[in-house]
């Protein structure tokens, strides 16, 4: 019988803080692992929750995670050479399939981007099959960007534009704004060929499909990554589930038709 | 085959069957009740069926057998973790039809949801033997009978008991410990067929329900306690919990212990975002996981119509009534 919450420990190669309440974690590790699975990350003695994999490669997975409780204040206090516990991966993933051949759009808030960003980095790589991405993200300051080194060099293949809430620097060259502002502005050329991706705080997600639908999108071409509270990831603990779906073994991505109907 | 018994012999067939197994039944405990001078009725160890509780409903349902309240999961060194050693002893559990049938529920949810089997459920669940105890009447709030679970035809062994008699319907290879001790008798079990309380299940629940005003009632009642859900023989529910020593933090558990969709914190996530902050929404969350969530997934409710929920409310709040509003509203909206 074997055990489904074992972990194993998983050394950290690097560890790169993308603001000051977000570090990226490389961790040595042989998970297979495809875009917008997530993993159960501990500490013992402290805690364990779901990280969503932000990138990986062979030998490596990546985590961008934010000091946001007692779990993650600790995991920041980790240094290289040290190590993690994970087990996973979990969830569903990005239907890589179905976006080949097409115009893929995301459309990430804050922290949203990191589930995302394997599918960016991979897109770079040529080893997606999708046509063409084009990246919105917003952010609430400009000391909130996250993968500024990465999007600096996606800029040559990708079309992308970031939008800060409020620029407090007063220097920022991006634009001001909410990212529905950015929606909107766009100009859609093939809307049965483009597929979107929405991740980013709930509020975000419903007011950036709204905008999306109202260019033309139709909701079977929107998905959606969910966040949700969960403690074993593997459909046991109850937290993550809503009506009779579990977001930990159906989601954490759904088609914007399945994910309009659960009320949580 | 049946057996009948006086409580002298029927107590040697357990004592020839306690060198292979622990007994758990419901047992009074004086004092303990909520009240003063009452007391409650729980599920625990028993070594005779003397000290079993026939005549209350348990308080608590014999769950906490196989998925206790606390339990270790893992015991973590400086260096790794270790599992916890297990007891080989079989478990045997009296009980009545409703609870028996609420072990299957467990095991949805434990062993057949998701690709993994749940490893710490599994080894204590392969163990139990289920003596279901007859039940003549029912109690106050149960509805068993509107769920489908007055019916408990997997047991280990049937018991009857009338007027100092014992009868048994045993289908076990516990045999040769009541071949011993009992007379041959004929036994037919029987089951209630009508409870005081009656339940309508609805077939559709549309989802304009979920949103329906009649939820604000618990908004404003519910406190948010978690009985409900503590008593309830089917929820699962539980979070993770790691813990260091006093003495040597270096050392220590990762356990889990029983959560509840009822109380704060359920569903709020790092940063403080909660998915579900009003009563009235976990009440409509419980209610459907109950009638309508859980057999969307495994073909059949997942109330057992015990009744427990409605014993311990501190608020009056009755769960076969909310059941049966949300029927006659499913009614009027699909027509």
């Amino acid at each position: 019988m074997s055990n489904p919450y074992s972990s194993f420990k998983a050394s950290i190669l690097s560890v790169k803080p993308q603001t000051d309440i977000d570090y990226t974690f490389r961790l040595a590790t042989d998970l297979k692992v495809s875009s917008g699975q997530f993993v159960e990350v501990s500490i013992p003695r402290v805690g364990e929750a779901p990280i969503s994999v932000s990138d990986f490669g062979e030998g490596w997975i990546e985590m961008t995670i934010r000091r946001a409780g007692k779990l993650t204040d600790v995991i920041h206090e980790m240094i290289q050479g040290k190590h993690l516990y994970i087990r996973g991966p979990y969830g569903n993933g990005f239907p890589m399939d179905k976006f080949k051949g097409k115009n893929l759009i995301i459309a990430a808030g804050g922290t949203g981007l990191a589930p995302v960003k394997s599918i960016i980095s991979s897109f770079n790589q040529g080893i997606t099959g999708i046509k063409d991405l084009t990246l919105l993200a917003g952010f609430k300051t400009p000391a909130d960007v996250l993968f500024r080194d990465e999007i600096s060099k996606w800029h040559e293949n990708i079309q992308i534009e970031i939008t800060v809430d409020n620029d407090d620097t007063g220097n920022w060259p991006g634009g001001t704004g909410l990212i529905t502002g950015l929606i909107e502005q766009m100009d859609i050329a093939n809307l049965e060929q483009t597929e979107v991706i929405i991740v980013g705080p709930p509020v975000m997600i419903k007011f950036s499909y709204l905008e999306f639908i109202k260019k033309g999108i139709r909701k079977e071409n929107v998905w959606v990554s969910f966040e949700r509270k969960m403690c074993c990831g593997i459909g046991k603990c109850g937290h993550c589930k809503i009506d009779g779906t579990y977001v930990c073994l159906e989601g954490p991505v759904f088609n914007y038709a399945k994910a309009e109907q659960l009320v949580d | 085959m049946g057996f009948e018994f006086t409580m002298d012999s029927f107590n040697k067939v357990l004592e020839d069957i306690s060198k292979n197994f622990i007994f758990y039944a419901p047992r009074r405990i004086p004092g303990k009740g909520a009240f003063s001078d009452t007391d409650v009725v729980v599920y625990q160890e028993v070594e005779g069926f003397g000290q079993i509780e026939l005549d209350e409903k348990s308080r608590f349902s014999p769950k906490e057998v196989i998925n206790p309240i606390t339990q270790t999961l893992f015991y973590f060194n400086e260096n790794g973790y270790t599992e916890p050693e297990t007891n080989n002893k079989g478990i045997i559990i009296f009980c009545r039809p409703c609870d028996a049938n609420s072990f299957k529920r467990l095991d949805e949810i434990f062993l057949n949801n998701g690709p993994f089997k749940d490893s710490y459920y599994e080894s204590l669940r392969r163990k139990v033997k289920i003596f279901v105890i007859e039940c003549v009447q029912g109690f106050e709030n149960c509805f068993c009978v509107s769920m489908g679970t007055n019916r408990f035809d997997d047991y280990d062994a049937f018991i009857r008991v009338a007027e100092d008699r014992i009868t048994c319907d045993v289908k076990d290879n516990l045999l040769p410990a009541f071949v011993k001790h009992g007379i041959s008798a004929e036994m037919r079990p029987d089951f209630i067929s009508e409870n005081a309380v009656k339940v309508a299940i609805p077939d559709q629940v549309n989802k304009t329900i979920f949103t329906h005003e009649m939820w604000r009632e618990y908004s404003e009642r519910c406190i948010a306690c978690g009985r409900c859900t503590v008593v309830c023989p089917t929820c699962t529910c539980f979070t993770m919990q790691d813990i260091f020593y006093e003495d040597n933090h270096k050392c220590g558990e990762r356990r889990r212990v029983w959560a509840s969709c009822m109380i704060d914190g359920f569903t709020e996530v790092a940063g403080g975002h909660d998915f579900r902050p009003d009563k009235g929404m976990r009440m409509r969350f419980k209610a459907m996981h109950k009638i309508y969530d859980f057999r969307k997934r495994f073909g059949y409710n997942m109330c057992v119509g015990c009744g427990r929920c409605d014993d311990v409310c501190p608020e009056y709040i009755s769960f076969s009534n909310c059941i049966n509003k949300v029927s006659a509203l499913s009614r009027e909206v699909n027509g």
